[in-house]
């Protein structure tokens, strides 16, 4: 009993309590644990594709829009082409949409507001647990989608942004360019609710919010949703696209399905 | 130990006392184990998700600029000196809970701030990509392992004769009377400890039907995939920032099962107890001791 004293047993459950967290630490740094519970994001996207694949996310009235909506990640990006753009309020910005496409196009902000626009009042979801309510006008991205052909082996929509967030280091490997990107399946390229969001409550995109324009992905979660957009690109795979995760987050270790 | 009768069946006249009982199933023992493990996981790597935004709110939004939506946050401000402090806002509440809450002491002796401190999240230091990714592959293990219980549970009857109360033993008398012999760690021996009491039905069952059951629903209302697919749950829950504060509520509850749990194994005879839970097999005392 000696030695099963107070102190003792206080520094020996300090002791196990270290060891059991420090061997906790070291699960979560293998690589290969780190794929296999990563693997649990593949359940959790074919079942929310199975019980609702065209679900609508829910719409709110005006009287439910957040009094302030959080603009976060980038909120003023400084590349010169984008600052030369942001100058000349996008007068000469085009929108390119290329890739596996029958017919490449480059569409101003006035081509996309010929096409028909769609308002929705939404809930935009940050990965870190915060919600704010919005209103959103952009044409769906289907439309133009249908406009430009997809060619039969396109499976991914890849968007690419004027905005660099840097190199974060999270995980200690190869960092990509820090140019943010983002990427959907073909289900949330041509769902309804996927717009390439021009206003924001009623009012031209601010460049805190993704200037010109942004896109509303409203079954996942905020960082889906790329703003500063210059550029989509119809893909068969984004394998070979910065470290090959399909996003800028996702490159950090963030799911790519983005619906939980 | 070789005097012990090992007669498990509930047939037949129980022999003299003291022998083994066979108490629970292989089904009951490998969930409960899995579910140890899942839960430990789920909890850590839950409040370094809740570290990433350290704040609740009710409704359907809420944000940094949400104040009046706002019912808890866990912050960090400077006070007059310049030092760091950890303040923990509970509604119009603030305590100083720097050194725990919102403050810690960082692995180079200077102080930290984060909500939850290192030691209690997965992993230690915050890391929100992986802690999801745990989070959600022990979310799926503590659903088909919840699933496989419930569906043996109820085919076998375990739930409603061992975790249903009888409408008898929720009588305020009965529960008083339990109340008294647990507050007096005077437990159950004899013939009458081969079954639950009203304190233990209404822990275990409470955690199996409402706690877990909570935890799932509010978990999956925040996804906003199966929020579009089932809005229904989302709006009974009455917004997604509300089944956030649910989650982390009801997780503070399910702490709460497992600390009392324990002390009851502790106090109960440790070895007797986790034995029943890994071999099945619990001892049966004489009625009168000594």
């Amino acid at each position: 009993m000696s030695i099963l004293n107070r102190r003792n047993l206080l520094r020996g459950g300090a002791l196990g309590g270290g060891v059991l967290l420090a061997g906790c630490d070291k699960l979560a740094q293998s690589e290969s644990i780190t794929k296999a519970v990563q693997s649990a994001e593949v359940a959790t996207y074919r079942w929310q594709r199975l019980i609702g694949r065209d679900a609508l996310a829910r719409e709110f009235t005006k009287a439910d829009l957040s009094p302030v909506f959080k603009a976060n990640g980038s909120k003023d990006p400084d590349g010169e082409d984008y600052r030369r753009h942001v100058a000349s309020g996008f007068a000469n910005w085009r929108l390119r949409i290329d890739g596996l496409v029958e017919r490449p196009a480059e569409l101003s902000l006035a081509d996309l507001r010929r096409l028909p626009l769609r308002t929705q009042i939404t809930r935009h979801d940050c990965v870190e647990g915060w919600s704010a309510i919005g209103e959103w006008r952009g044409p769906q991205l289907g439309t133009i989608l249908k406009t430009v052909g997809l060619k039969p082996n396109a499976r991914f929509v890849v968007f690419h942004c004027a905005d660099n967030y840097g190199g974060e280091i999270s995980k200690g490997g190869a960092q990509s360019t820090g140019l943010y990107y983002e990427s959907i399946d073909l289900i949330d390229a041509f769902h309804p609710q996927t717009i390439v969001a021009l206003d924001m409550n009623g009012a031209p995109l601010s460049v805190a919010h993704g200037a010109p324009c942004r896109m509303r992905i409203e079954r996942q979660l905020g960082y889906k949703h790329a703003k500063y957009v210059m550029r989509a690109e119809a893909v068969e795979s984004f394998a070979n696209m910065e470290l090959g995760q399909g996003g800028y987050w996702e490159d950090r270790g963030y799911e790519w399905y983005a619906g939980i | 130990m070789a005097t012990l009768a090992a007669n498990a069946d509930a047939t037949g006249p129980a022999p003299s006392p003291p022998y083994l009982f066979k108490r629970h199933a292989a089904v009951t023992r490998v969930t409960h184990w899995i579910n140890v493990v899942a839960i430990s996981f789920l909890l850590g790597s839950g409040l370094n998700i809740f570290n990433a935004h350290p704040a609740l709110y009710w409704g359907a939004y809420g944000a940094d600029h949400d104040d009046g939506k706002r019912w808890l946050e866990i912050g960090a401000v400077d006070n007059a000196q310049g030092q760091a402090r950890g303040i923990t806002r509970v509604g119009p509440l603030a305590v100083d809970t720097t050194g725990v809450l919102g403050v810690a002491t960082g692995s180079n002796g200077q102080p930290l701030a984060q909500g939850f401190p290192g030691w209690a999240t997965f992993p230690t230091v915050r890391d929100l990509a992986t802690a999801r990714n745990w989070h959600f592959l022990f979310a799926w293990v503590l659903i088909l392992n919840g699933l496989v219980y419930l569906v043996y549970g109820a085919v076998t009857r375990h739930l409603s004769r061992d975790l249903v109360p009888t409408r008898r033993e929720l009588s305020l008398a009965n529960i008083w009377h339990d109340i008294v012999l647990h507050a007096r760690l005077r437990f159950p021996k004899g013939e009458d400890a081969k079954r639950y009491h009203i304190l233990q039905k209404l822990a275990y069952g409470g955690t199996v039907f409402v706690l877990l059951p909570l935890m799932v629903a509010t978990g999956l209302a925040m996804s906003p995939g199966i929020g579009a697919t089932w809005s229904w749950l989302i709006d009974l829950l009455g917004g997604r920032q509300s089944a956030r504060s649910i989650h982390f509520i009801t997780a503070a509850a399910v702490v709460g099962f497992i600390v009392l749990h324990v002390l009851m194994v502790l106090l109960a005879g440790p070895y007797n107890e986790l034995r029943s839970m890994i071999t099945g097999k619990f001892r049966i005392d004489p009625e009168v001791t000594r």
